[in-house]
């Protein structure tokens, strides 16, 4: 069988890209998958940082592709989980350093000794991003409850299309319950009326998403937080289990109708 | 190549094709300096459609040199106009369109940093009218000389710009222009209709908020005046 090529993307920078591949990746591996991350962000490398792996590196990446060092040599392996291993960013500017081509090569090597691949992505509008496309069987658009950056996953989404993928599933972050309670903010319902895809977690704002990252500690490796929770829903969700969308996400009725909405909402045959 | 019979809404002809975001404009025989400026004239009397468009001259063997090729894209650029590509089998008019930078077979925009995008397919193609079998998102634009049929949204930040009209089985809340080459008597229809902007040929309009339930509508203009009523077939 072999490994699922996870792909996390956005249509800007700053909505959440690499904390969620940190913390997902994290989540899958504490479940006691086999999980290898690559951070494509090449040039914005902080994929090490936020697993708390910086002073560890050696190899990156390009050094792989470009024949300095073995794949291995280039998998760091992780301090708190066994199993999870990161192959980080090269700090380099430039960016055609790699290609599609490669990245396919590099996870086709990865996919037979392992069950997950998560590829943090530099955002739609970056050249990179269609190297980080290339490889993927699952992509996942993280983006917050903002028209401005609905609006920017709505491109990527078109641009994930046109590239024949299956359509991408949608990760909202940064969601603030109450200001949705209070109507300030853009509900889950309200983006998914736009984007059509299909919902596969929603994140609330949590100041110790920002404490853990300095720490260089994923969330979801303790379940105390909410943040921490709702990675580690969705790292359950695409094992394949059903998990209930969190309470704060939902306004009434919205539980009810999801389900529905996801199955008409995707894309047309 | 591709052949289509010549727009003819008003003024002078134009063998014109939509191809995703571009436009085929198949350039007639002739002297080129009687036929070049009933081209432009052609543009000029439908600047709204055009206004905006990557362009791709389909001028069969004709031979052209860089200085006619240069002073062609600059006054289409004057226009807005882009001049993406030079179609021809004359080794002349390849040369100096590959020294000007231009293309010579229809581009496949690739995505760059820029943000540039494919063209949106079309998944059944005529010249009368196109089917587009999917959801425009936001950055895409589906420019066609004919009438625009979408089986899916058309969603804030995507753009249909037809010659005919716009019929749309989904949400239109994008950027939609009918009549764009001066047909008033074109319309839009759409079963939610709250675009962004409305235009029918000269007129625009922009959505009142919606009351109540989406129902299927139709944009058209009427004593001058751009209005929507319920969507019968009758
Ligand atoms: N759910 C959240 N709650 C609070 N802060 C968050 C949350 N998700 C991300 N952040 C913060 O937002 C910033 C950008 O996140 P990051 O994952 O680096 O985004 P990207 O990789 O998309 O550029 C970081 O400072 C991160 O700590
Ligand atoms: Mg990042």
């Amino acid at each position: 069988m072999g490994a699922k090529v996870v792909t996390v993307t956005s249509g800007k920078g700053g909505v959440g890209k690499t904390t969620t591949t940190a913390n997902i990746a994290a989540a899958l591996a504490a479940a006691g998958h086999r999980v290898v991350c690559i951070d494509a962000d090449i040039g914005l490398r902080n994929l090490d940082l936020v697993m708390g792996l910086e002073n560890r590196i050696v190899y990156d990446l390009v050094d792989v592709v470009e024949g300095r060092c073995k794949l291995r040599q280039a998998m760091i392996k992780d301090k708190r989980v066994p199993n999870l291993y990161l192959i980080p960013a090269a700090q380099t500017r430039d960016k055609t350093a790699i290609s599609p081509e490669d990245m396919i090569e590099v996870t086709a090597q990865l996919r037979r000794d392992n069950d997950w691949i998560l590829i943090d992505s530099p955002a739609g509008i970056e050249g990179g991003f269609r190297n980080a496309l290339a490889p993927a069987d699952i992509v996942l658009i993280v983006t917050n409850p903002e028209v401005s950056a609905v609006r920017d996953a709505d491109r990527i989404i078109g641009l994930v299309e046109a590239e024949e993928k299956d359509p991408p599933k949608l990760i909202l972050n940064r969601v603030k319950p109450d200001m949705v309670r209070r109507g300030e903010m853009l509900k889950a319902e309200d983006v998914l009326e736009v984007l059509a895809i299909e919902l596969i977690g929603v994140v609330p704002e949590d100041e110790q998403v920002l404490t853990a990252s300095n720490r260089g500690t994923p969330l979801a490796l303790d379940g105390r937080s909410r943040a921490g929770r709702a990675f580690q829903a969705i790292a359950r969700r695409l094992m394949g289990e059903q998990v209930p969308l969190e309470e704060f996400a939902a306004e009434d009725g919205f539980l009810r109708r999801l389900s529905r909405k996801v199955r008409t909402g995707g894309q047309p045959a | 190549m591709l052949k289509s019979p010549p727009v003819t809404t008003m003024g002078s002809s134009l063998a014109l094709k939509g191809i995703g975001d571009g436009l085929l404009v198949t350039v007639p025989d002739g002297d080129w300096h009687v036929v070049w400026p009933s081209l432009l004239q052609a543009i000029d009397e439908r600047a709204d459609f055009f206004r905006g468009a990557r362009l791709v001259l389909q001028v069969a063997d004709r031979d052209l040199g860089a200085a006619e090729l240069g002073g062609l894209r600059d006054e289409l650029q004057e226009r807005e106009v882009a001049l993406a590509a030079i179609l021809s089998s004359s080794a002349g008019t390849r040369s100096a369109g590959a020294n000007l930078g231009l293309a010579l077979e229809i581009p496949r925009p690739e995505l760059g940093e820029d943000g540039e995008r494919e063209p949106v397919r079309f998944e059944l193609e005529g010249d009368q009218a196109v089917l587009i079998e999917r959801t425009l998102r936001s950055g895409q634009k589906v420019r066609h000389p004919g009438h625009v049929v979408v089986l899916g949204d058309v969603n804030p930040g995507a753009e249909v710009i037809a010659g005919g009209n716009v019929v749309v089985w989904g949400k239109l809340r994008g950027v939609v222009h009918a009549g764009a080459t001066g047909n008033e008597r074109s319309v839009v229809c759409a079963l939610d209709l709250t675009p962004t902007q409305l235009r029918i040929g000269s007129h625009i309009s922009v959505s009142p908020e919606r009351k109540g339930n989406p129902r299927p509508e139709k944009a058209y203009v009427k004593d001058g005046n751009l209005v929507a009523e319920a969507w019968k077939t009758s």
